[in-house]
């Protein structure tokens, strides 16, 4: 049960809910979770080759701290941005903001 | 004399454990994904990246279970629920999700799923030949000041441009001659 493609499964599970929640949703929130999700699916499976193949099993938590890192700071932009579009278009959703003026 | 460990044998609290926090997980994504309410979106990805804690900690890492809870549950889901005050209001009907887009999301990621599958299950995968055994939160702060010191200074650079680029970005709104 507790064995690496087990965990790999799951992660491929959640990787393909976030593609389907990208290209479902038309909220822009709606696409940054989608993306909070495969970002969280190459979490798990960072961890998995750690837990189970890596050679020094640090260098895994190091790098899944890294990312984390790096997703806290695309959620703070994302989320700036789609502030400034609701208030350039008065809407999040992506079928309303299609032109591209400064 | 009778301990809940004679009666209930460990490994199968762990499994049972195991199949809840997964069960969770995938409930979880699964609201993140398809209901049209963005509100139940986000707890609904609060309750799967509590369930990814769960596999983490049954990963072996419990430094990294915590880490996921304060950082993605306690920061961005947090600012996501903010986020969501400026969305439409929630009691407005949306307009129907049109069917063909369903299908053609559905499509891709059946294709992807597929593909991803083949790619783990046909792999041989082989663990390294020595493993060490250190999996304590020391080593991990020597790793993170010693080899990898100059990617966490990256990061930490990354995070300050971003920190002020949102402030730039939401700050430029209010200056912005009305139109």
């Amino acid at each position: 049960m507790n064995s690496l493609y087990t965990y790999l499964f799951i992660a491929i599970l959640l990787f393909t809910l976030g593609i389907v929640a990208v290209f479902l949703r038309r909220s822009l929130i709606g696409m940054l979770i989608g993306i909070e999700l495969m970002l969280n699916a190459a979490n798990i499976n960072f961890m998995a080759f750690n837990r189970y193949l890596a050679p020094d099993p640090l260098i895994g938590q190091i790098y899944t701290v890294f990312i984390m890192g790096i997703a806290a700071a695309e959620a703070a932009i994302a989320l700036s941005i789609i502030i400034a579009v609701f208030h350039r278009f008065h809407s999040i959703n992506v079928e309303q903001a299609r032109e591209l003026r400064g | 004399m009778n301990t809940l460990q004679d009666l209930v044998h460990p490994h199968l609290i762990a499994q049972v454990g195991f199949a809840f926090v997964v069960i969770l997980c995938f409930a979880g994504a699964l609201i993140a994904v398809l209901p049209r309410n963005i509100l139940h979106n986000v707890l609904g990805l609060i309750l799967c990246l509590t369930g990814v804690a769960g596999l983490f900690l049954y990963l072996g890492s419990p430094f990294i279970a915590l880490m996921e809870l304060l950082i993605y549950v306690g920061a961005i889901c947090i600012s996501m629920v903010f986020a969501i005050m400026l969305s439409r209001p929630l009691h407005l009907s949306l307009p129907a999700r049109r069917p063909v887009k369903l299908v053609l999301a559905l499509a891709v990621g059946a294709g992807i799923f597929i593909m991803l599958s083949a790619l783990v299950f046909r792999t041989g995968w082989h663990p390294a030949a020595t493993r060490a055994a250190d999996w304590s939160i020391a080593g991990l702060g020597g790793y993170l000041l010693t080899r990898y010191e100059l990617v966490f200074e990256v990061i930490s650079l990354l995070l300050l441009v971003a920190i002020l680029g949102a402030i730039i970005i939401t700050g430029h709104i209010g200056r912005r001659p009305n139109e």
